[in-house]
């Protein structure tokens, strides 16, 4: 495992995990998705978590995006101890801290572009006029605000992607967490995606990807590379070891599992 | 999240799937059309009959008497006065009431269906009648037997010329003249108490040749004395008879109170048969909230990561189901008052549908789409947003 070579000032830390384990109980024998992982990371960064189906990558995405709690260790956010909160808390946490970009967009059907986009802002309790008013401005931001009331099933997937990341923006969450938001896209659209992701981190966003695509991660500006639930590799997104390290075969596509589909 | 927006959502989606929401409310919508519908008729016929005897007086008690040919015992019209006079406190305004079997005649034409009673001079105030022309009979026309009648008002309408007074009605051949006019009483046809002419008693008895007056009307002194002023004469008449005759004594209000607590009692097991489709109707909606709950776990996964929190999501579905069985609650009520108009049509009542069925019958079936929807709200509300945002 490599170190990080300046350490991080305390303040500029937004996610810490520190020494975290998740342990499912598979009949009688113990699974450790996540096996003793601790990872910093500051604000602004732009952060690639890579690794094959099975490494952990999504777990470790869960527990930070606050959808899971850790079997042991801490996770802080922000500076809050986040790893022992229950299922309410962590939703208000969710909900002010972080803006989801899935595979798969999850945009509500049958709900328009506009209060798709609302939806952070509902349950933080934002008033009709002011959420409106913030999610056409967030639209706009992805360039869709003319189609705000359309459905998602009458765009692209690029575009239904484009308004998931307006949904993400809506409530200035300061960690954007994009969970292989290019898995379902061509390459082309998918180069669109990840070019606004760089222009959101170049924009001071805190940026963390999921992806087991090696290509992908190269846009971020650092590489954590999960397996068998250990950090393997933790550095700049240019160095060689990045993508082919000693422990694991260079990487093929896969298809994507039902698991990694989150 | 504010409720408002739980509205407006759940007001989507309702709409995102009509049939089945149309579908769902139909249990609700039937067992309060049901409810509805039963409680206005059961309202309306009790509104018929309690008007019917209203327009007879309220404190009336009717005596039947059948003495035995052979007997010795008997009971008089003197011995009937001599009772009420001894018991003022509780009974007056008592009236032998004679049917008279006979051809009613004005000039050349025959009455076919003219009722003919005889009675006293108390009559009027025993059932309300109101003159419109003349008087009523009086103790000296009864005492002397005069051939005068009080006539109804189809009698004057239709075959008296419209003008009554002073004209002679032939009773089984025997002039009588007509003294009064009752003010009209039914629909003034044929069939209604306006087609009934009244002579003394003591003319009515003579002309059935005889001297025994099966039927009496008598007035309880108030209300509160009715019960008593029936015991007390049952008890006289079971003194005077003892055995060797029958007779009955009944009160129309304690009839029509009777009347209305088995109507009331029927009406209310009718309705709570209706009833029993409301609570079929709910577990309908359980049963489509929980299908509604399976189908949109991906929905749920995204609101809760998202920042949902757990009341949020069972606000949402509780007020879906709520919303979906009040609006079956308002077509039923509608549809149930719509029945119970057509009904009342039909049966010749009017039925105003009350506000108290229809207000209940709203927070019944509001109150079952909270019950039946809280299980399945729960189970959204309980999801793990991990699983609930992998499902297909």
């Amino acid at each position: 495992m490599q170190e990080i070579s300046n350490t991080p000032n305390e303040q500029d830390v937004l996610i810490k995990l520190q020494d975290v384990y998740k342990i499912y109980q598979m009949g009688d024998s113990e699974v450790h998705a996540l096996d003793g992982v601790s990872l910093e990371i500051r604000r602004g960064e732009f952060v690639a978590i890579v690794g094959q189906s099975g490494s952990g990558k999504s777990t470790c995405m869960n527990i930070i995006g606050c959808l899971d709690v850790p079997t042991s260790g801490k996770y802080y956010l922000n500076g809050v101890d986040v790893s022992t909160m229950k299922d309410d808390e962590q939703a208000q946490i969710r909900n002010k801290m972080l803006g989801f970009i899935f595979q798969q967009y999850n945009l509500i059907p049958k709900l328009n572009l506009c209060e798709n986009v609302e939806l952070p802002l509902l349950y933080a309790g934002v008033p009709p006029a002011e959420r409106q008013r913030r999610a056409m401005a967030s639209l706009a931001r992805v360039g869709l605000e003319e189609k705000a009331q359309n459905l998602p099933s009458q765009l692209s997937g690029g575009q239904q992607q484009r308004v998931s990341i307006a949904r993400a923006l809506a409530g200035d969450p300061p960690v954007i967490l994009a969970d292989e938001p290019t898995g379902a896209l061509d390459s082309h659209t998918g180069r669109e995606v990840l070019s606004f992701l760089q222009k959101l981190h170049h924009g001071g966003n805190t940026i963390v990807l999921i992806t087991h695509d090696n290509s992908i991660a190269r846009q971020a500006q650092r590489i954590v590379r999960l397996a068998d639930g250990k950090i393997i590799y933790d550095g700049a997104a240019d160095r060689p070891e990045a993508v082919v390290s000693a422990f694991e075969m260079p990487e093929e596509v896969m298809p994507e599992t039902a698991e990694e589909a989150v | 999240m504010d409720i408002g927006q739980a509205f407006k959502m759940s007001f989507k989606s309702l709409m995102a799937s009509k049939l089945r929401s149309i579908l769902t409310m139909l249990g609700i919508i039937i067992g309060v059309a049901a409810v509805i519908a039963i409680m206005s008729i059961g309202q309306g016929l009790m509104n018929s009959v309690n008007e019917m005897f209203s327009s007879l007086g309220s404190n009336i008690i009717q005596v039947g008497l059948y003495v035995r040919g052979e007997s010795n015992r008997t009971v008089t019209v003197n011995d009937m006065y001599d009772f009420v006079n001894e018991n003022q406190e509780l009974l007056c305004d008592l009236s032998p009431i004679v049917s008279v079997q006979g051809q009613v005649k004005c000039g050349s034409e025959v009455l076919e269906r003219t009722y003919v009673n005889g009675v006293s001079e108390s009559y009027d105030s025993l059932e309300l009648l109101k003159m419109s022309e003349g008087r009523f009979l009086q103790y000296v026309d009864v005492v002397r037997k005069e051939k005068v009648c009080v006539v109804g008002t189809y009698i004057v309408d239709n075959f008296l010329d419209g003008d009554g007074m002073g004209k002679i009605v032939k009773i089984n051949g025997e002039n009588f003249t007509v003294i009064g006019v009752i003010e009209q009483r039914g629909d003034n046809t044929e069939r209604s108490d306006d087609n009934q002419i009244f002579i003394p008693y003591t003319n009515a008895l003579k002309i059935n040749g005889t001297n025994f007056v099966e039927s009496y009307g008598v007035n309880a002194t108030s209300k509160e004395n009715i019960a008593a002023a029936r015991l007390a004469l049952e008890t006289f008449l079971e003194e005077k008879l003892s055995g060797d005759g029958f007779y009955y004594v009944e009160s129309l209000s304690e009839m029509l109170e009777e009347y209305n607590k088995m109507q009331n009692t029927i009406v209310t097991v009718l309705a709570a048969i209706a009833g029993i489709s409301l609570l079929v109707g709910g577990i309908g909606i359980m049963n489509i909230m929980l299908v509604s709950v399976t189908e949109r776990t991906r929905e749920i996964g995204i609101r809760k990561s998202l920042g949902a929190r757990r009341r949020d999501i069972r606000l949402q579905f509780i007020i879906e189901a709520a919303s979906t069985s009040a609006i079956g609650g308002v077509i039923g009520i509608v549809l149930g008052s719509a029945v119970g108009m057509v009904a009342g049509v039909l049966m010749k009542t009017t039925i105003t549908p009350t506000l108290s069925p229809i207000l209940l019958s709203f927070g019944i079936s509001v109150g079952i789409g909270i019950i039946f929807g809280y299980l399945p709200a729960n189970k959204a509300a309980k999801l793990n947003p991990i699983d609930a945002l992998r499902y297909d």
